[in-house]
This record gives structure tokens, C-alpha cells and sequence, in this order.
């Protein structure tokens, strides 16, 4: 068995709105894959139909070689899920919630559980209602990540995490991966699929627009540059691998894919420079840029989330 | 310190005494915004309620006699710790009536409608996050309290307003302005005392749902305070602000005193309320969330085990309400019969079965009002998953190895089981009401008997319940129109002369009345083979239909 996951063609309506409208998916044994896409992309609705909670209207999908609708119940003591808004009963606490859903799904082994709520710091004590989001989240974290299931699909499991969090789990799922599970990782943050993922799936209004390996994708990730020189920097726009140059005010801005970038910042630094932005694209950027290269027009957005985006680097 | 810096000085601090109610009318409006349906519902079944009461009293006391005979029925110690002290019970009006019977259930409603309010304006907003939004804005510490009790207060005058001008306007004779006017005063008083007594729970407990039982159960308290007080000699009610309202004797011979009394006690502790508000910290309350287990239980692990914890709390309550529900009426049975006799309206609503005597037909009503109340836990408990559901609780839980019969039925389990359990419990409490009453328990039996017989009927409603949750869960509500036609029909059917098919259209109406009538056998397997179909029903639906989530 190769793929964990494989799905063909899913379409899922809600009524007159299409969630998914044909996507495809292909997850590997032993493989973390990240799946990209925008808030209302079909991310969770894909999901919920992995896990037989939803009926596809058309498509095929194959979970652990199963059929994800009708071996349900079999399915599910091999995987574990964790939602992307966690709600806790308000009258449980966080350790009574870890152990039912564990319990449901066939047991949990007790030392790697406490393990867990140490590492991830969590009061399995307090009542559901007490909890913040991120703690609610990490009880749902708990409860996967303390089971022995082969595959693990995770719903944006991190955002209500701090960042110390964050890298904590990124570190039990790296530990995951050398036990040889599987993870399906879907996420809106491209950093985070980056820092785990070895290949990649991107949606978008319920189709798969870009899948493959990190490698393979290279072409999407660009970093967008504004920059400020001594001597005028017009001639940037012809180096290779620079896209969408602008001069105005006095400053340049362009992009610039990822292999390219250290001799255009060379060519910067020999013109002098006064200021130099450099930002990683946001996923919306690379969605846009993606469907501008097919010839679909698209509208520039403003820049998303500039800040976190410059934080990371 | 020159003069310009004293004003300075006193310009700052009134600027600061002012600060902690900035934006009070902005929050009021937005209160009544959320509350606009809510509140108008809350009047309009109060007030009508109320005033139909008044008005339908002609229609079934004709003669004074009548009268009378009802006055010697609040002369039972049972029946004045349920209803209030027995004022003018000598010439026992229809203002009296008024006064007696109606004012003690009134306030439990008005108190809930208060205490539900400020809740959910205080402890629920900030529990959420919400009240956080709206304090990060140029609004007062105190604005939401004060906004919340603001309309509480206001929500009660105008139901006071309602009354004190439309019970007289029934045109009932005794039903006057002025004992209007304390009627009106004194419940909108015990609504007033309650909002303040829920503003200072929202202080003490962290979470609304703590807040709220905090509060009830103070007017749970102040309910049973007064029950005990009224049974005796009346003391006891004094510590009851319920006894105040009472106390005012509206219709029979008015006296304002005890108002000042609610008024008073309504202040002290809403600046209480206040002055808690004051010293706490935001998102915290004075008594803390206490911490729980660390691990589940072996029961808990199990799907019928972890539905039962849900619905602890719930099956609980019920229990002790109807066990009280059926010793209470229970203990009535000796007064029934010379209260009764001679009166054709009440012979009426008791639908006599021919050759049965009074008391048995009364007691085969008792436990079919039993049934149909009982069947509101049946409702609830079949649709718990429905909400599970609606929350996001049920992702989780069907994305591990069990399956959706399992789950879905382990809440059935609940609902059905417990349906059968509350109906013995509720059968052994009137059974021993009456027993007591009476003096002897030989119709014990009998009577748990007849109680729970019932329970294949409430299983139906359960099945009923169940099929829509696998059909069509978002129509799952329907299902109440099943027990308001019930109440309808099973009820007031004989005293507004329902033709026999309509009567019949009632599940309940098909159960044998016993006493008043011998044990069917057959009408019990029926309805048990049709909610096992209706339940086989919702779970194939269920299993074949999308999971729709938060």
C-alpha cells in the first residue's frame, strides 16, 4: 500500500453553493502532505467526507484502502482526527474528554498520554467551558496524538496555538513521521506546511490547483522585494526570475522566485542600497500569481498579513 | 496647590466617576435590540396568561358557593405551600382567587424571566468574549451590569403596567384598579428582586451556566421558604420576598408596606451587584471553576455511560419535580372530592368515566398530566443529539470507532429508559401522596400501575422525535405540536366539547385511565411496536444522511 489517501473527483453541493467541484488528492504512506487553500476553499468539507461524515455527490475517495462512507467504523480505530474549531462539552474536563475520544477509538496508550499534556502543558483538570481556544485544541491534539493510528488528519491544528506551542508540535509531528504515520496536514499557513510537509496539495473553490512535492512546487514560492537604491534600479527588471517589477516614488518593488534571489540581491547591493523590504508571498499572493501564469485574470490584493509574514524571516 | 489644579484635580476625578457608566443607553439599546423578540414573547404570555385566568374565573365559579367550596380547598396545607397564604379565604372572591392562586406561580415565572435575563446579558457576554469586545470600546466598567439590570427593571414595570391596567379592564367583579395595582407592583417587585439576586450570582460564579443555577436555585429557595411558611402559621413566609408580594394582600384588603420591603432589598443587593463588579477582575468571578477529574471514568468511557453524564444533572431535576408533582397532587385527594361535587365546570374538565368514582377519575387525570409533562423530558433528552450535532460535539466523537447507531442510540437509551424511570418515580409519588393523605395505600399499586403504562405512549413521542432526527433534523421541533395538542385535547377536551375523533387524535387519550378504568393490554403493545418502528426509522435515516456541523 503507497497511498494513504486517495480521492478522485469530489464533488460535494450545499444546496446551490458547490463546496467541491472535482478535486483530487493523493496522500502517501509515511508522508506529512500539506493542504493549502483559503478560508472556504473546501479544506474542511474534503475532510469531513475523508472521515465519512459527509457523502460525497460524486468523486471516489479510498482511505487506508477502505471506502471512507461505508467502513466508517473500521476506518476510524486506524485514524484519528482533530477538528479545526474544537468544542468541548462545557461540564467535562479536558482529561475526561481526551480519554473518551480515546476510549472511542480503541484506547490510548496511558504513558504517551501524560507525556503529551506535559509537553503541550495543559490542565487536564479544568472543565470544558474554562478553556481558551488554544487549550481546547490542545486537548483534541492529546486525544489524536496519544492514540496509535496510522493515519492522522489535522485541521488547521494550530491556530489558536502560540508560537512555542507551535513548534512543539511541530516537533511531535516529526516524531510521528520517523514511527511511519501519516499525516494529512491542512493548514492556511504556508510556513508551517513548509517547516513539515513533504509534499503538497493546493485548493482552491474546490479543486486541486497545484499538488506535488515542495521541490516540484519551487515555481510558486517567490519573495516579493521593495527596495530603495543609490543608482536607479530599472535595470532589476531584466535580470532572470524577477516578475511583476514596478518603479514609483522612487522605489522599485518586484518579485522573485526562490533560486533567483541571491544574485538580484547582489545586483541590489552593488547599486547601493537605502532600504530593502524583503517579505515571503502570503498564499493568496501565490494563488494569484498561479492563476495570472494560466492566463486567468485576477485581481492584486492587498498585501495579506505582511507582518507575521515578516516576522517569520 | 494652587486653585486651577484643585479644579484640574476635581474636573479628573468626576471625569472618572462618570467613566464607569459611559455608554449605558448605547448598551441599553443594544440589549433590547438582541432581547426584541424574546422580551414581547416573555409580556404578552405572562400578561395573557394572567388576564385569561382572570377572565375565564365567572365561567367556572358561577355561584359564590362554588367559591366557597374552592376557599375551603386553600384551607389543605398542601394546597396553600403551593399556591400562598389563604388571605380572604371568609368570602373567597375572584380578587382573592387572584391573589391566592395565581400571584405564588406568577412569580416563579417572573423570577425566571428576570434571572434568564441578566444572565445572559452579564456572566453569558463575558464568558463569551463579548463583553470584552464591547468594554475595549469607550464604555464604563459598570455600563453592562448597570444596562442589564436597567432592563430587567424596566421589562418588569412594563409587565406591571400591563396588568395593572388590564385586569381590570376584564370587567371580573372584585378584580378592581387598586388591587390591581398591587397585584401588578408586588410581582414586578419579586421580578426586580430576582434580577438584582442573578446580578450578584453573575459576580460570584465564573461561567452563565453556574450563574443561573446559583440564581434559581435562591428562588427555588424563596419558593419553598414560603410553601413551609404558609403551611404553618405564616412566619416563615417573611423570609421570602414571594411572602411580600403575598403579603400585600392585593384584592382582599391592600396594604403598601411590603412593597417598600421588595423595593429596599432589590436596591441593597443590586449595589451589591455593583460594588462586587467593582472589585473583581474582568473574565473572573468570586468563586472559581472548580477543577475536575484528570481521567475519565470507566463509565464515562462507554457511549450510554458518557450520554448518561450529559443528561445527569437534567435527569435529576426531573426526577425530584415529578415525584413533587405527584406527592403534591397526591396529597390533595381527600379535599378533591368536596371541592368538586358540586361544581359542573370542574366534573366536566375531569371527564368522569361513567361508573368510575370521582376520585379515581381525578387521580386518571392527575396521571395523564403526568404523562404529558413527562414527556417534555422524553422530548429533550431524544434531541440532545440534535444539539450535539448543531454544536460541533458530534464531529469528534462519530470520527472515532463508533458507529451512528451506536451513538444515536446510546442517547436513546437515555430518553427511552429514563422516560420509563421518571414515570415510576413520578407514580410512586402521587401513590404515596394520596396514601398518606388518605390514610391508606391500597390503591398504591394500582396507581404506579397506571403510571407507567404510559410510557410506551412517551416511547411514541420518543420515536416520533427520532425518525425526524434521521428524516429531517431541522424540522425536529415539530414534534411539540404533538404535546400541545395533547394538552389540548387530553385537558380542556371535555370542557370544550371536543367531538371523540379529536379526543382521540391524542396518543394519550388511547391509555387506559386507570383507576377509573381496567388495565388494556393491547393499546400498550401497539404503541410500543410503532415507536419501535419510528426509532428503526431514524436510525437507518441517520445512518444515510450528512453530519451537519458547527
Amino acid at each position: 500500500m503507497t497511498a494513504a489517501i486517495t480521492a478522485r473527483g469530489l464533488v460535494k453541493n450545499f444546496g446551490a453553493t458547490r463546496a467541491l467541484d472535482g478535486l483530487d488528492l493523493e496522500v502517501k504512506t509515511g508522508e506529512v502532505h500539506g493542504f493549502l487553500g483559503p478560508n472556504g476553499s473546501g479544506k474542511t468539507t474534503t475532510i469531513r467526507i475523508l472521515l465519512g461524515l459527509l457523502r460525497a455527490d460524486a468523486g471516489e475517495a479510498r482511505v487506508l484502502g477502505g471506502d471512507p462512507w461505508h467502513d466508517a467504523v473500521e476506518l476510524h480505530r486506524r485514524l484519528a482526527y482533530v477538528p479545526g474549531d474544537v468544542n468541548l462539552w462545557p461540564e467535562l474536563t479536558g482529561g475526561e474528554v481526551i480519554d473518551v475520544l480515546a476510549k472511542l477509538r480503541g484506547g490510548l496508550d496511558r504513558r504517551r498520554r501524560d507525556e503529551l499534556i506535559e509537553i503541550f502543558q495543559l490542565d487536564p483538570t479544568k472543565k470544558g467551558r474554562s478553556y481558551s481556544k488554544g487549550n481546547r485544541q490542545k486537548v483534541a491534539l492529546v486525544a489524536a496524538l496519544a492514540s496509535d493510528a496510522e493515519l492522522l488528519i489535522l485541521d488547521e491544528p494550530t491556530s489558536g496555538l502560540d508560537p512555542l506551542m507551535e513548534a512543539t508540535f511541530r516537533q511531535v509531528v516529526r516524531d510521528l513521521l520517523d514511527d511511519g504515520r501519516t499525516v494529512l496536514l491542512s493548514s492556511h499557513i504556508l510556513s508551517e506546511v513548509e517547516a513539515l510537509a513533504d509534499s503538497v496539495s493546493i485548493i482552491r473553490q474546490g479543486r486541486t490547483v497545484e499538488s506535488g512535492t515542495l521541490d516540484e512546487l519551487r515555481h510558486l514560492r517567490r519573495t516579493s522585494i521593495t527596495a530603495e537604491t543609490v543608482e536607479p534600479a530599472i535595470g532589476l527588471a531584466a535580470l532572470p526570475g524577477v516578475h511583476d517589477f514596478r518603479a514609483e516614488n522612487g522605489q522599485v518593488h518586484f518579485e522573485v522566485d526562490s533560486e533567483h534571489l541571491d544574485p538580484v540581491i547582489r545586483e541590489i547591493a552593488r547599486l547601493g542600497v537605502r532600504s530593502l523590504i524583503s517579505q515571503p508571498p502570503t498564499l493568496e499572493q501565490l494563488l494569484l500569481s498561479h492563476y495570472m501564469e494560466d492566463g486567468v485574470p485576477a485581481q492584486r490584493v492587498a498585501d495579506g498579513e505582511p507582518e507575521r509574514a515578516g516576522a517569520r524571516r | 496647590m494652587t486653585a486651577g489644579a484643585t479644579a484640574q484635580a476635581r474636573a479628573r476625578q468626576e471625569t472618572r466617576r462618570e467613566s464607569s457608566l459611559t455608554g449605558l443607553g448605547m448598551l441599553l439599546r443594544f440589549n433590547l435590540r438582541r432581547d426584541r423578540v424574546r422580551i414581547p414573547v416573555w409580556l404578552a404570555s405572562l400578561a395573557i396568561t394572567t388576564i385569561i385566568t382572570a377572565w375565564s374565573l365567572p365561567d367556572f365559579y358561577a355561584s359564590a358557593v362554588e367559591r366557597q367550596q374552592r376557599a375551603e380547598l386553600m384551607n389543605n396545607p398542601a394546597a396553600r405551600a403551593l399556591a400562598g397564604p389563604a388571605h380572604g379565604v371568609e368570602d373567597y372572591t375572584f380578587g382573592a382567587m387572584m391573589a391566592n392562586e395565581m400571584l405564588g406561580f406568577l412569580t416563579i415565572f417572573v423570577g425566571i424571566m428576570s434571572i434568564l435575563m441578566i444572565t445572559r446579558h452579564t456572566r453569558a457576554n463575558e464568558e463569551t468574549g463579548r463583553t470584552e469586545l464591547v468594554l475595549a470600546n469607550v464604555v464604563g466598567r459598570q455600563a453592562p451590569l448597570v444596562a442589564a439590570l436597567l432592563l430587567a427593571i424596566g421589562t418588569n414595570l412594563v409587565l406591571a403596567l400591563l396588568l395593572a391596567v388590564g385586569l381590570p379592564a376584564v370587567g371580573v367583579e372584585t378584580i378592581d384598579a387598586v388591587g390591581s395595582l398591587a397585584f401588578a407592583t408586588g410581582l414586578a417587585g419579586v421580578g426586580i428582586f430576582f434580577a438584582a439576586v442573578a446580578a450578584v450570582a453573575a459576580q460570584i460564579s465564573d461561567n452563565s451556566r453556574g450563574a443561573n443555577t446559583m440564581a434559581l436555585g435562591a428562588l427555588g429557595l424563596a419558593y419553598a421558604i414560603r410553601g413551609a411558611g404558609d403551611m404553618g402559621d405564616g412566619t416563615l413566609s417573611w423570609l421570602s420576598p414571594m411572602g411580600w408580594a403575598q403579603a400585600m394582600r392585593s384584592y382582599v384588603d391592600e396594604r403598601w408596606w411590603p412593597l417598600a420591603l421588595l423595593a429596599a432589598f432589590s436596591i441593597a443587593i443590586g449595589m451589591l451587584a455593583v460594588e462586587l463588579n467593582r472589585r473583581r477582575d474582568f473574565g473572573t468571578g468570586l468563586r472559581a471553576s472548580r477543577p475536575g477529574p484528570a481521567g475519565a471514568s470507566a463509565l464515562l468511557k462507554r457511549p450510554a455511560g458518557f450520554a448518561l453524564r450529559l443528561q445527569r444533572s437534567s435527569l435529576i431535576s426531573w426526577a425530584v419535580g415529578l415525584f413533587a408533582f405527584g406527592a403534591l397532587y397526591g396529597s390533595l385527594l381527600t379535599e378533591i372530592e368536596s371541592f368538586v361535587e358540586d361544581n359542573e365546570t370542574i366534573l366536566e374538565l375531569i371527564e368522569r368515566v361513567s361508573g368510575a368514582s370521582l376520585i379515581d377519575s381525578w387521580l386518571a387525570l392527575v396521571i395523564t398530566l403526568l404523562a404529558i409533562t413527562c414527556s417534555v423530558f422524553t422530548i429533550m433528552a431524544t434531541s440532545r443529539p440534535r444539539s450535539e450535532e448543531s454544536a460541533g460535539r458530534a464531529e469528534p466523537v462519530l470520527s472515532t470507532a463508533i458507529s451512528r447507531t451506536r451513538w444515536f442510540g446510546s442517547y436513546l437509551v437515555i430518553a427511552l429508559g429514563g422516560s420509563f424511570v421518571l414515570m415510576l418515580i413520578g407514580g410512586v409519588g402521587l401513590g404515596l401522596g394520596a396514601g398518606i393523605a388518605s390514610g391508606e395505600f391500597d390503591q398504591f399499586q394500582e396507581v404506579v400501575i397506571a403510571a407507567v403504562s404510559y410510557t410506551p405512549v412517551l416511547w411514541f413521542v420518543g420515536g416520533l422525535a427520532a425518525a425526524l432526527y434521521g428524516l429531517a433534523p431541522r424540522a425536529m421541533s415539530a414534534v411539540w405540536l404533538v404535546l400541545v395538542y395533547a394538552l389540548t385535547a387530553d385537558m380542556l377536551g371535555g370542557l370544550l366539547q371536543f367531538p371523540e375523533w379529536m379526543l382521540e387524535l391524542s396518543p394519550y387519550d388511547h391509555v387506559a385511565k386507570m383507576p377509573a378504568e381496567d388495565f388494556r393490554l393491547l393499546p400498550l403493545l401497539v404503541f410500543t411496536a410503532l415507536a419501535a418502528g419510528l426509532i428503526a426509522l431514524g436510525l437507518a435515516t441517520f445512518r444515510r444522511r450528512d453530519i451537519e456541523s458547527a
